[in-house]
């Protein structure tokens, strides 16, 4: 901890540069409403680096074609680009084989794959399914589709009211029936960090695999598929300095071979007649059409300026502003903080005594502080926390410790206002 | 750009704080329910509509400043008013709130003109509207409306992560 407490009192660490790395993102010099953009909605979605955009561009005017298709030189490069962004995505998460790595538009997208081609295949009536209490709607709503199709159950991980998972009874759910663990690494709506290779080991004990929504903790920290142990890791692209429109599904190779494939179409077969259709082999199976391929593409540029400044060096400076935020928050009175969990990541769920969060953010919003407020897609979690919705500030690597400032004095505000 | 000094003016800062017939009515003629699924706010309205004037209206429920003044004042306006005399207000508000229409252009609005400027916060109108709704509801015996329900003018789902 000696590293963090030598950023707050010097604000920076001399490995890690914040203004350098400010500089690389042409959106935060936004004005808004007349005062200079505090973007803290990183959680929703953070801002792309010139890099990328400049990656983007160089795609769009100097290699863009069609892949898997033409001899022709564009249909070459395009296609190798984007074989070559699989592999740095492959290396971003340690996948073992790019063949893992499979392009989807998105962590929904990916574990709609994985309940479809996964879920209707290997789970029946009477089976259950594991989820907890923190899953973002897009972990609960397709296994519910799942679950409503085949006559299974699902099963929830109550949490305590630090927001943290219960684990015994985590290991208590289980029986001959279950079937499939799908679980987040970081909650979107509290920060919480879930202790998710214990729960992954303790599944695998049982020989029930595990689906890990990885969208909010792959941004913040270093993501080691094979050390983990997952069998499935599902993030998105834009929230990692990527375009939208773009994410990733990993799985294991066995599993994946055999899985029915989610979409029909070009690309995802080998050949194809009236009688019957044979399937590409993985990673293609499952990447039915013309993939989103600037998208894929910039996602590699990304992982590559993520890399480059290093996912531990982020951790750190996003663990520096989350300790001096939560500091400043605790000693204001009529503000609380929802999701106090030992390990969290860079999400900061507050609420103010007397005070809607949409005023909240209205009102953060005339200062130029962007905010999230509402339910964060996660009204299980609010509801056993018994709030209907809090405001939400949520912290990349280059946010700054005088933003954290603006946030506090933003809060003050409108404390002022409401008095 | 969004005219954020004019909509948290003192008027709606005191309608918040000191809410005007807050509460419910034993026996009202009209009821209904009203729900911001979005965010979770959520109103009643009771009515009693006599003979030829409303002659008793509250509100109560969870929700931000802006939907409780709004609803607030709502009561304040239309108190005394006759159906028809309030039904115009309700569409006068609806459409000075969404921007169909100025303030000026609302010969009914009055004091009610403070809201105009939540037509520029798209993410807001929804909450100022919620109790017009609902009142709207309230007449039409719908027993429940949302913001989210097909007739709303600002259907639109707000999306996100």
């Amino acid at each position: 901890m000696s590293a963090i407490q030598t950023t707050l009192k010097s604000r920076s660490t001399p490995a890690f540069d914040v203004e350098r790395i400010r500089a690389d993102f042409p959106i935060l010099t936004l004005k808004v409403n007349d005062k200079p953009l505090v973007y803290l909605d990183n959680a929703a979605s953070s801002q792309m680096p010139q890099q990328v955009i400049d990656r983007l561009v160089r795609y769009q005017t100097t290699q863009h074609a069609n892949i898997n298709r033409a001899v022709h030189y564009l249909s070459e490069i395009a296609t190798s680009e984007f074989e070559e962004a699989r592999r740095k995505l492959q290396h971003f998460i340690n996948a073992n084989e790019e063949r893992e790595v499979i392009f989807t538009s998105g962590t929904t997208d990916s574990i709609n794959l994985v309940m479809h081609g996964y879920g209707r295949k290997f789970i029946g009536a009477g089976d259950e399914i594991i989820l907890t209490t923190l899953e973002h709607h897009s972990n609960i709503v397709p296994w519910q589709m799942l679950a409503e199709e085949k006559g299974a159950k699902i099963r929830v991980v109550p949490i305590n009211d630090a927001g943290e998972l219960l684990i015994d009874e985590y290991e208590k759910l289980f029986n001959e029936r279950t079937k499939f663990v799908g679980v987040m690494h970081v909650s979107n709506a509290l920060g919480t960090i879930n202790p998710i290779k214990e729960m992954i080991a303790f599944a695998h004990a049982r020989g029930v695999p595990v689906l890990v929504d990885g969208a909010q903790a792959a941004p913040h920290m270093k993501v080691d598929v094979q050390d983990l142990d997952c069998d499935f890791y599902a993030f998105s692209g834009h929230k990692l300095c990527g375009p939208t429109g773009i994410g990733i599904l990993y799985g294991r190779a066995a599993l994946l071979e055999n899985m029915q494939p989610f979409k029909g179409g070009g690309d995802m077969i080998l050949s194809v007649t009236f009688e019957k259709t044979i399937y590409n082999t993985i990673p293609h199976k499952f990447e039915a059409g013309t993939p989103p391929i600037a998208a894929a593409i910039g996602l590699g540029a990304a992982v590559d300026y993520l890399s480059e400044i290093g996912m531990d060096a982020i951790a750190a400076h996003e663990l520096a502003l989350l300790k001096y935020a939560s500091e400043q928050i605790n000693a204001m009175p009529g503000v609380r903080i929802i999701g106090t969990a030992e390990h969290k990541a860079a999400v900061l769920s507050f609420a103010v005594d007397g005070v809607h969060p949409h005023d909240i953010g209205t009102l953060l919003n005339q200062e130029g502080i962007a905010v999230r407020t509402g339910h964060h897609c996660a009204q299980p979690v609010m509801q056993r926390l018994h709030v209907p919705a809090t405001s939400r500030a949520s912290f990349a690597f280059y946010n700054s410790m005088d933003e954290v400032d603006a946030l506090i004095a933003g809060i003050r505000t409108v404390q002022k206002i409401f008095t | 750009m969004a005219n954020y000094k004019s909509l948290y003016q003192e008027v709606i800062l005191d309608h918040n704080k000191k809410p005007r017939n807050y509460g419910t009515i034993e026996s009202p003629s009209h009821h209904a329910v009203g729900h911001n699924p979005l965010c979770g706010d959520h109103i009643s309205v009771d009515v009693v509509l006599g003979d030829e004037r409303i002659n008793n209206i509250a509100f109560q429920g969870e929700s931000c400043a802006i939907c409780k003044a709004s609803a607030s004042m709502m009561t304040t306006a239309i108190k005394g008013k006759t159906r028809a005399e309030a039904e115009t207000l309700i569409q006068e508000f609806l459409a000075m709130a969404t921007g169909k229409l100025s303030h000026d252009a609302c010969p009914n609005i009055g004091r009610l003109a403070v809201f105009a400027g939540v037509s520029d916060l798209p993410t807001r109108v929804k909450c100022a509207i919620l109790p017009w709704h609902t009142l709207s509801g309230a007449f039409n015996a719908v027993a429940t409306t949302s913001t989210e329900s097909e007739d709303d003018p600002m259907h639109a789902p707000i999306g996100d992560a």
